[in-house]
């Protein structure tokens, strides 16, 4: 079984309710703050690579505007829970929608276009968007932003502590996870898999290319959106700067890094590379610089990451592992 | 007020065609496209900041060791984020710049730091024109523009290597098999671009009287907008949509507010890929 096939299921539950078991004891024995916010970033960056992945891996779509969605269900959040005081348990799932909105505004005319142009245009609208949240300061109070999200409560328990967090990200995670798989499991993710391998072969069997590919859009905007929300009352501060296109390059390599197109790569490409700068001290003032060199001698000698389907990113060198992967069955 | 937007957006946009041209050469000849040409114009930009500030050199050598710093870094970047991604699509090249921008950027932001660094300013004497004015370093900088630009056609028309770069913009193979060395002409057009993007940075830096390490991002997006209005391929498509960007963006300073200027070149790319993917002026070609 090769690692990019991994999808977790009953029969190999001996390998993720162990790790599942050891996330769940974490906070009990490590009580450091710092550490504990560490992972909680990871799990935020588990979610967003996840969702990039869908457009990015799954469907072989090079959307390059994922951090505005993000923003957006930041932003989502900050905006309901400091002006009409609702709760995290609300402004979470209005989050989802409203990314998800602007996702098929998006898409429309978007989506229409390949390649290259997809990438420039999703960048364009990327800029777009963060310009005008720092421009529209009666609704997002521009370059000020928006402090004082209050975090999430249940009951009279306010989720206070980085340890809340840590829970409240994890339980975040193995939803994710599962609808993921899931949806990857069932015909709409094959769906995905036909447009990314072959766009004719995939229409000429019936599929409705637009559509599907704005599905897979949305459901990604959807994923940044409620993610966002999650952000917004952790860091109870948000603005603009935290969502720009710099962002999007983090997740992309995060993604790229991981490993595009399967379940298990994201995790292990925003994990690692949320983990290792901060393990490395000495690193995490070179934090970009080493996303940069990492992303630069992965391209160059491991184009598709720690946990991809070889060839996934069209090198020649690995069309053939890549054909013999599509055949094994094991690209889900 | 219309004539003094006028000529400080045909000022803007020139600069901004320095740009958008190398990505037209970039794109034209190997049918890439280069993320890290705004850092590479923000080296050019830190070269001249140091030429005329540290060294005290007079502005043409400035210009010159930014060009120069351009060509190198291009020629670089060519052999090694370029050269082993040939024949593998779009993407492969384009994450690898990704990459080398942000190393790039931050490696000058850690040495030099992330604030704004001052140029002195040149030529501030003002010609008077009705009741608009133009500075005389407004008209040198669009000379040197001009004459860069006239440079680079001649040099593109006339030699031989601008004829490989012709034949090889056209079908890469068959120009390798008629003797042209391929690989080298790549080089070469990388090498051209990056000079012309670090030519840029210089200016910039001279006409706004600061470079900064982040100058890189925003410049190299106004170049792609500009490209993108002439459908990548087209070196007159991309000096217009650069000088319609440059004079839209001062009237929306002018006349709507200042914060949204640098929304212009987004509005353009995006409109233009909807509606007309191949450009004003491009050839058709297959985007969609």
């Amino acid at each position: 079984m090769a690692l990019y096939t991994f999808t977790p299921q009953r029969d190999n539950a001996w390998i993720w309710l162990p790790i599942l078991g050891v996330l769940l004891a974490f906070p009990v024995v490590i009580k450091n703050e710092y550490i504990l916010n560490v992972g909680v970033l990871a799990g935020i960056y588990v979610i967003l690579t996840m969702g990039l992945n869908i457009t990015n891996g799954w469907t072989g779509l090079m959307s390059f505007g994922y951090a505005a969605f993000y923003g957006i269900g930041a932003y989502t959040a900050g905006i309901l829970a400091t002006r009409y005081a609702v709760p995290f348990w609300l402004t979470f799932p209005a989050a989802g929608v409203v990314a998800g909105l602007f996702g098929v505004a998006i898409a429309l005319p978007t989506l229409r276009l390949k390649g290259i142009f997809l990438a420039l245009i999703t960048i364009g609208f990327q800029e777009i968007v963060f310009l005008v949240t720092l421009n529209w300061t009666s609704l997002t109070r521009g370059p000020m932003g928006i402090p004082g999200i209050p975090p999430p409560s249940l009951a009279g328990y306010s989720f206070s502590s980085n340890r809340d967090f840590f829970y409240l990200i994890l339980a975040l995670n193995v939803m994710m996870i599962f609808v993921v798989s899931r949806i990857m499991g069932s015909r709409v993710g094959r769906t995905f898999i036909a447009i990314r391998e072959d766009e004719v072969a995939a229409q000429a069997v019936g599929i409705p290319l637009f559509r599907t590919k704005v599905l897979s859009f949305v459901i990604s905007t959807v994923m940044a959106g409620v993610v966002g929300a999650f952000f917004a009352h952790h860091a109870q501060f948000i603005s603009a700067d935290s969502f720009r296109l710099d962002e999007t390059f983090i997740v992309l390599t995060m993604l790229i890094v991981g490993g595009m197109g399967t379940l298990i790569g994201p995790i292990i490409g925003a994990v690692f590379l949320v983990i290792f700068p901060e393990a490395a001290r000495f690193l995490s003032q070179y934090r970009e610089i080493v996303y940069g060199a990492i992303l630069v001698l992965v391209i160059l000698f491991r184009p598709e990451g720690i946990a991809g389907i070889p060839g996934i990113i069209h090198s020649p060198a690995h069309k053939k592992g890549r054909e013999a992967a599509m055949q094994e069955g094991a690209t889900r | 007020m219309l004539l003094q937007q006028l000529i400080n957006g045909l000022t803007q946009g020139s600069l901004y065609a320095l740009v958008a041209i190398g990505f037209v050469i970039i794109f034209g000849t190997m049918n890439l496209v280069t993320f890290a040409h705004g850092e590479v114009y923000m080296v050019g930009a830190f070269m001249g900041y140091f030429a005329l500030t540290l060294w005290n050199l007079p502005w043409p050598v400035a210009l010159m060791m930014g060009m120069a710093a351009g060509w190198i870094l291009g020629v670089l970047m060519e052999k090694i984020a370029f050269r082993p991604m040939r024949n593998v699509g779009h993407m492969p090249p384009l994450l690898i710049t990704i990459g080398m921008s942000i190393i790039l950027k931050e490696a000058v932001m850690i040495v030099w730091g992330a604030e704004n660094r001052p140029v002195p300013s040149l030529y501030g004497q003002t010609i008077q024109l009705g009741n608009s004015q133009i500075s005389l370093l407004q008209l040198v900088i669009m000379g040197i523009v001009v004459m860069l630009i006239v440079g680079l056609q001649l040099l593109i028309q006339g030699t031989k290597i601008g004829r490989a770069m012709r034949a090889t913009a056209q079908d890469h193979e068959a120009a390798q098999a008629m003797g042209v060395n391929a690989d080298r002409v790549f080089n070469i057009a990388f090498g051209l671009a990056s000079l012309l993007g670090g030519a840029g940075g210089v200016l910039v830096g001279i006409y706004y009287n600061a470079v900064s390490a982040t100058m890189g991002g925003t410049a190299g997006m106004k170049g792609f907008a500009a490209c993108i209005f002439g459908g990548l391929t087209s070196i007159p498509g991309a000096i217009l949509g650069s000088l319609i960007i440059g004079v839209v963006e001062n009237l929306t300073v002018q006349y709507i507010a200042s914060g949204y200027r640098d929304i212009i070149g987004f509005l353009v790319m995006v409109a233009v890929l909807i509606m007309r993917p191949q450009g004003l002026l491009g050839s058709k070609m297959r985007v969609v």
